[in-house]
């Protein structure tokens, strides 16, 4: 199988100081996030099979970074990395942000999202379909975990995110 | 009137909570091996999984049916039958088979559980149904998409058991079971180790332009413009150049799924039983939605009202959808 490209979205010039200094910033969020759902969803690890060591790149197409995931419960890695500093990954999930959010949390099916062409998938197709499965069996709302972890200010974060991204426009790509 | 049943898919313990929630009068499901015809990677239920989904199930009222609707190869029957002792052990209320072997011995093992006969077995006339259900004791067939209505009224009024028909989702009837494409690319077989297209086999490549070619086994079989709708890396699916249409074509099938709404107040009055739902590998938001929409149609309709259909296009492959062979033998 083919290891995926770097994302292709480009950089405008300053961005690339912009990515760095959001991913210093997230990255706090980050590790709590994916310690928080290793934790609480054990089961997850067992649907990923062998391609717990594989190093997905979720790649957000209207953010300035993209994120680099690797599930392996011994060495948890979900990290936000800039775009020209990203990691050639095995699997590469392309997509607007929030619809990425909705995938995981079971608001949006995920071959919809692909036969729609929201959705994009790259690399090792049986490392993203394993992936799917383990997220799509976890109950709860990661999106609403996630944003209570930081109290009144996490929840009004995320309500604000959904009001800014409709349901039927997609957001400018970096271009 | 029939019973109407909505049978309804999960490939995850989560979606078969959220089917049983949706209002599912049952819902169908397999284990993590060849013995189900969506043996596809990090899907299905272990023992224990299945153990919890019929016990959650059964306690609100909805039935769990086990697929185990491949074939298995000449003299391998070991983990078909392992899998429906585990079922029986687990209070699976029906085994859908395909395979004569796999449901001899369910009837003869289990003759109080129910048999019910998969789209697999490829059963669509009176008298291969019948052999089913005199020699097997099947209660239930589930028909191929390849019959109009008045032809299911006909066999229905000929046979002894319940008839089941899919309603909604994924279209890829070729001639039923005996569908070998995937096999002659990848060497794994949709009907012995219930893999079409496996995913290890498949890849997707973004061209510069913004296109998208979808490529199985490293062969190219559909590329997508940039603004076109995709479907499932299915090569019955593909779309081919020939001398003949050098502009490429859908061969065998187009991506397009099947979606009998509007024909179900007449698929009720034909005495079907009971409405599958494809889409095991689906998620939970598609399990969700779908089962909902059908759900309250269905019980508008034995309501005697007119059913509100919800719109489900935006779920169907290729964003397409079509009654198929159920509103006219010309179609395709």
């Amino acid at each position: 199988m083919t290891p995926t490209s770097e994302p292709t979205a480009r950089l405008r010039p300053g961005e690339g100081a912009i990515a760095r200094l959001a991913c210093l910033v997230l990255q706090p969020v980050l590790t709590r996030v994916v310690r928080r759902v290793a934790a609480r969803h054990p089961s997850l690890f067992a649907r990923l099979g062998p391609h717990q060591a594989t190093d997905f790149l979720i790649d957000p197409v209207e953010l300035p970074f993209a994120l680099h995931l690797r599930p392996d419960p011994q060495a948890l890695v979900f990290r936000a990395v800039p775009r020209d500093a990203a990691p050639q990954a095995g699997a590469t999930i392309r997509g607007r942000f929030l619809l990425l959010l909705e995938l995981i949390d079971a608001e949006q099916d995920g071959d919809a999202a692909f036969f729609s062409r929201d959705l994009e998938v790259s690399g090792d197709t049986e490392a993203v379909v394993r992936l799917r499965n383990a997220l799509d069996d976890m109950d709860g709302s990661l999106a609403e975990e996630t944003s209570a972890m930081f109290g009144p200010a996490g929840r009004a974060v995320l309500a604000r995110l959904r009001r800014a991204y409709p349901d039927a426009t997609k957001p400018q790509e970096y271009a | 009137m029939s019973l109407a049943e909505l049978i309804c898919p999960a490939g995850t313990p989560a979606a078969l909570r959220t089917a049983v929630d949706a209002g599912a009068d049952a819902v169908y499901c397999g284990f993590q091996d060849t013995t189900n015809a969506r043996n596809f990677p990090g899907l299905n239920f272990t023992p224990d999984e299945l153990a919890e989904a019929v016990a959650y199930a059964h306690t609100r009222g909805t039935k769990v049916l086990l697929a185990l609707n491949t074939y298995p190869p000449a003299g391998k029957v070991d983990l078909w039958q392992q899998a429906a002792d585990t079922g029986a052990r687990l209070g699976v209320d029906a085994f859908i088979v395909a395979d004569m072997g796999v449901a001899d011995y369910i009837a003869r093992t289990y003759p109080g559980i129910r048999l019910h006969l998969s789209v697999q077995a490829a059963a669509s006339s009176p008298e291969a149904i019948r052999y089913y259900c005199e020699n097997l004791g099947v209660k239930r067939v589930v028909l191929p998409r390849i019959l109009t209505i008045p032809e299911i009224r006909q066999i229905r009024s000929e046979i002894p058991c319940e008839i089941e028909t899919f309603i909604f989702g994924n279209h890829g009837l070729m001639v039923e079971r005996r569908c070998s494409l995937t096999n002659y690319l990848t060497g794994q077989s949709t009907n012995m180790d219930g893999v079409c297209s496996p995913a290890s086999d498949v890849e997707y490549v973004r061209d510069a332009d913004g296109s998208m070619s979808s490529q199985l086994a490293g062969f190219t079989i559909d590329r997508f413009g940039p603004e076109e709708k995709a479907g499932y890396p299915t090569i019955c699916k593909g779309r081919y150049t020939a001398p003949h249409r050098p502009e490429g074509y859908y061969a065998f099938e187009e991506p397009v799924s099947l979606n009998l709404s509007r024909l179900l107040p007449e698929l009720i009055e034909a005495g079907v039983h009971a409405f599958k739902i494809e889409g095991r590998q689906r998620s939970k938001s598609y399990v969700r939605g779908v089962v909902r929409a059908f759900r309250a149609a269905v019980d508008d309709i034995k309501a005697g009202h007119e059913a509100n259909i919800a719109d489900l296009i935006a779920l169907t492959e290729g964003q397409k959808q079509t009654q198929g062979a159920f509103d006219t033998k010309k179609w395709r």
